[in-house]
């Protein structure tokens, strides 16, 4: 986490900035692999770790979606702990196990948890030699998705980080668009779409769907991020000659397009031809963002930090949907990331980075914002104080980017100010 | 290293937090790094719970192993004690913690804290979730009461006669499955004995409660899961007898208020004490094509051998398997296993559990949300009995498993996912008649009962493992046969075929097999 904190980028938030430390209440990065899985169709997660790791993410999971998920976790035992089992040949058997019973899986990440990284088991090493035993089979690496590590949704930064080196080396005349982190496949179709018609070609989406579907890179490779949580990505992938396209990322009307601007401008796209193809789905975005304006214009919405979307979310909410912002609270501010981001924010909006839980719900309270975007753990015990929320999870799980899902956005925000509004029942203070 | 899909327990580390969130006035400390916070979200969001859980992690980071981790417990312990004011402040490591030795527990008494700490030892990486309950139970209760223990050896003082008798009930615990429910009912049962209860605990007490535990006349085990260890030491230190009779079914119900009666030394008739429907339902005629259906029961200790005695006893079915993913209590689900002839499976591994399911071909599964999974996949009806549950197992109904009243909601949620008794001839009947569409199912199944006819779909004519071939003619008489056990014929003839080494399965292989299978 650390180099990403050190970015060097200089671009400030204007408004009060302050860290704060103290207890976090953010998951670990294990749970992207909820999403990553689901992304690439034929890898499998197998993490190292303990029977808390398990449980974490079958429980973020939502228990038991898939039957056989492509998601395990090798459980530590004292066995492997006090030494009597040799933890690689043990990662050996249990690796064998999965690839004989997982026939159509083609690419394998060890993802390393606390208890690993405490007993310093390397699975770096152990990823390349289970390599060499199935050469042929499967594709084999390791990332760390552990919580002394990594928050929530950095685990897709170290998954994807983890893959850079592999990536082929782009032709020295050849150009090609890489749009960073996971997005659902509606949007990436949505995207490609446009993409076409502003007649940009070479784009890959990375992660793809399928753990084949690496894309060149090379000095003729332009970045352009879809999600704010991939910084070290996109600082390797800068390290391999790529351009990284600053830009707000593709949430809402402004921000989906202001991000397709940046790409085409990068390309060189004659801005009238730009206007062209973007003007119909802005206009549509806008009213889709419109028909929920009226429930979410004046009301003040409070950040905890969780997924690292909060910056993001809180431009498109104030400059698309009238709210004001009482605080941004979340977990690293990635200024590298967050460049296009900042001068579209009210400067005045406090700004807190990394996470004290108890003050910070206790700021919450003296607030008494109408909508607190939150993590699920929290978000039920903020409503029975008559407090409305939204959990930040579902912001990660489903599609939001993108035009045709600025709407729903927006609605995901307006909903539970709607639903107060509906029920004559009890009471929410 | 054990390969892991999903898991039935979580690490003992969230047992402690449920007795934590069980309770008044505690407080626990719980070092750990951040993703384990994770344990909130099961009580607010599966439990509804409106309020975080009474823990507060320490969080700590890679950059803070080796240099500030033991300063962060102490400071953590501080600023808990100063913050939730708790009667007693619990200390406990989760598995990363526990590999780095900082040893909060000494941390904590060596810091000098305005409130009593109670450390906590979780062996993470041997033990599981109600381990974890029940040996932070023993440890609170222990740490409460051992000071006001009697002289080893020295006789209980009778119950004075002029006060009603008295129990507590011990185990319930948030995230049980139906604790809350649970208790009600059996406190009603009680006081219509006229047996006052003392405490319940962990669900709902102070550890100022826990201080009077001593003072009633016996301790009812509600939850052996959580409660044994306790009610076994309670029984050792102050000679308090333990209730173990888990009151879950009707007949169970009545042998619980016996044991009552017979350890209060009270003079009870069992019959005026309370009544359930279960009987009689039962009993009625509709019931009737309850008879023999062939269950298979895997859940934690106490429910799935509650759950078995219910199946065979009081709704006439067959138990064809019984199982448990607690290791605790695998010998007495081995011993009950015996009663119905069978052999315990004892597996945390739900692959095995799933196995076993394919190879049984259950009509009906009584399991956990794991067992709902694969009864789904399989096609075959599912009640959920027993922990781990979702959130819609934790309903907003009264809805009790023990006393005449859950044996009322046991024989209802059982019957429930079942076709029903008349509807199964009408089905019969009308399954030729062109204006019925068999694919429609009977209307009272929701999604329970739909992959009877999901599993159906695959009507290509090559059997699943692809070795053997269903004729033309063999397909469409399967076509013929109900689609609620058309899945089942389906997989019994390709077993039959295989078996057999036959490669084409025509209408006699059809029947031959359903020949060899009913008997
Ligand atoms: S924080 Fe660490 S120990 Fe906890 S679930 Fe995440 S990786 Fe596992
Ligand atoms: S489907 Fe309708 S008719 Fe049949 S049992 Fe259910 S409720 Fe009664």
């Amino acid at each position: 986490m650390s180099s990403v904190i050190a970015s060097s980028v200089g671009e400030h938030h204007p408004g009060p900035q302050t860290q704060e430390r103290g207890q976090r209440a953010v998951f670990c990065g294990l749970t992207s692999i909820i999403w990553l899985h689901r992304r690439i169709q034929d890898a499998f997660f197998l993490v190292v770790g303990s029977r808390t790791c398990a449980h974490l993410i079958q429980s973020a999971a939502g228990v038991m979606i898939f039957a056989e998920p492509r998601f395990a976790t090798a459980i530590l035992g004292e066995r492997d702990l006090a030494g009597m089992a040799d933890c690689h040949e043990e990662l050996d058997r249990v690796v064998s196990e999965l690839i004989a019973r997982r026939s159509g899986i083609n690419r394998l990440f060890l993802v390393g948890s606390c208890p690993s990284e405490v007993i310093k088991l390397d699975l770096e090493t152990a990823a390349a030699k289970l390599q060499v035993k199935h050469e042929n089979r499967v594709r084999i690496s390791a990332f760390s998705g552990s919580g002394i590590e990594t928050t929530f949704t950095q685990g897709e930064d170290q998954c994807l980080k983890s893959t850079v080196a592999e990536l082929p080396a782009l032709g020295a005349s050849e150009d090609n668009l890489i749009v960073l982190g996971t997005v659902s496949d509606i949007v990436e179709d949505q995207f490609r779409r446009l993409f076409d018609e502003l007649d940009i070609k070479n784009v890959h989406f990375y992660p793809g769907r399928k753990a084949g579907d690496l894309p060149a890179v090379g000095k003729g490779t332009r970045v352009i991020a879809a999600q704010p949580f991939v910084g070290e990505t996109a600082r390797a992938l800068i390290e391999s000659g790529a351009e990284l396209i600053s830009a707000p990322f593709p949430l809402g009307a402004e921000g989906s397009k202001a991000w397709f601007e940046a790409a085409a401008e990068a390309y060189g796209v004659d801005s009238e031809r730009t206007q062209q193809v973007l003007e119909m789905p802005y206009q549509r975005a806008k009213r889709a963002v419109s028909v929920h304006r009226s429930k979410l214009e004046g009301k003040r919405i409070h950040f905890l930090p969780d997924s690292q979307l909060e910056i993001p979310m809180a431009r498109f909410l104030s400059e698309e949907c009238g709210l004001s912002v009482n605080e941004i609270g979340t977990p690293f501010h990635d200024q590298l990331m967050m460049r296009g981001e900042l001068a579209r924010l009210p400067q005045d909006v406090p700004m807190v980075e990394g996470q004290d839980l108890d003050p910070a719900l206790a700021r919450v309270r003296a607030a008494r914002p109408d909508l607190t975007v939150c993590g699920m753990g929290i978000a039920n015990a903020l409503e029975s104080e008559g407090l409305r929320t939204k959990w930040s999870i579902e912001l990660v799980f489903s599609p939001v980017q993108g035009f045709d899902q600025a709407g729903d956005l927006a609605g995901l925000f307006a909903k539970p100010l709607a639903r107060e509004e509906i029920l004559e029942v009890g009471s929410w203070s | 290293m054990e390969l892991t899909l999903w898991t039935y327990e979580g690490p003992p580390h969230v047992g402690a937090i449920r007795v934590a969130a069980s309770m008044r006035d505690v407080h626990l400390m719980l070092h750990s790094p951040q993703g384990d916070t994770y344990a909130d979200l099961l009580f607010t969001m599966i439990e509804r719970e409106g309020r975080r859980p009474p823990v507060t992690y320490t969080t700590f980071q890679a950059r803070d192993l080796g240099s500030s981790t033991a300063e962060m417990v102490v400071n953590s312990l501080r600023e808990s004690a100063e913050r939730f004011k708790p009667q007693v402040l619990m200390v406990a490591d989760s598995c990363t913690a526990e590999l780095i030795q900082d040893q909060p527990g000494a941390l904590a008494l060596g810091a000098d804290l305005p409130v009593p700490v109670i450390p906590l030892e979780m062996a993470a990486y041997t033990r599981k979730e109600n381990w974890g309950a029940a040996e932070t139970f023993y440890q609170l209760v222990r740490g409460l009461l051992s000071r006001q223990a009697p002289p080893p050896g020295s006789e209980r003082p009778p119950r004075d006669a002029n006060t009603r008798p008295s129990v507590n009930l011990l185990g319930p615990t948030k995230l049980g499955f139906r604790c809350r429910d649970d208790v009600v009912e059996i406190e009603r049962l009680l006081n219509s004995m006229g047996v006052d209860v003392n405490v319940v605990a962990p669900l709902g007490a102070s550890p100022q409660d826990l201080q009077a535990i001593p003072k009633a006349d016996a301790n009812v085990n509600l939850c052996p899961e959580v409660s044994d260890l306790t009610c076994s030491w309670l029984a050792r230190t102050f000679g308090m007898p333990t209730i173990s009779t888990i009151p879950m079914g009707w007949g169970a119900t009545r042998d619980f208020i016996a044991e009552v009666a017979a350890t209060l030394d009270l003079d009870i008739n069992v019959d005026a004490v309370g009544e359930s429907r279960l009987p009689w339902y039962s009993r009625s005629i509709d019931s009737t094509y309850l008879t023999g259906k062939r269950v298979f029961v895997f859940a934690d200790g106490s429910h799935a051998i509650a759950a078995a005695r219910v199946a065979r006893d009081e709704m006439g079915f067959e138990v064809v398997g019984l199982g448990t993913y607690s290791r605790e209590r695998a010998r007495d689900v081995r011993a009950a296993a015996k009663e119905y002839g069978l052999e315990a499976l004892i597996t945390d591994n739900y692959l095995e559990v799933e196995a076993k399911v394919q190879e049984l071909q259950p009509e009906m599964v009584l399991g956990t949300q794991m067992e709902r999974h694969i009864a789904k996949r399989l096609g075959i009806p599912c009640a959920v009995i027993s922990t781990p549950a979702h959130v819609q197992d934790y309903p907003a109904r009264y809805s009790p498993q023990m006393g005449f009243e859950g044996a009322n909601v046991l024989f209802d949620t059982w019957v429930h996912p079942l076709i029903m008794g008349l509807e199964e001839h009408l089905l019969h009947m009308f399954r030729d008649d062109f204006e019925f569409n068999d694919s429609v199912g009977p209307s009272h199944l929701g999604s329970e009962g739909e992959g009877a006819r999901a599993q159906d779909t695959s009507s290509g004519h090559q059997a699943d493992d692809g070795a053997v071939v269903w004729a033309f003619e063999a397909e469409k008489e399967l076509k013929k046969i109900p689609f609620f056990v058309r899945g089942k014929a389906r997989r019994n003839t390709e077993r039959f075929a295989v078996e057999h080494g036959l490669t084409t399965i025509e209408v006699d292989t059809l029947y031959d097999a359903k020949a060899h299978f009913s008997n």
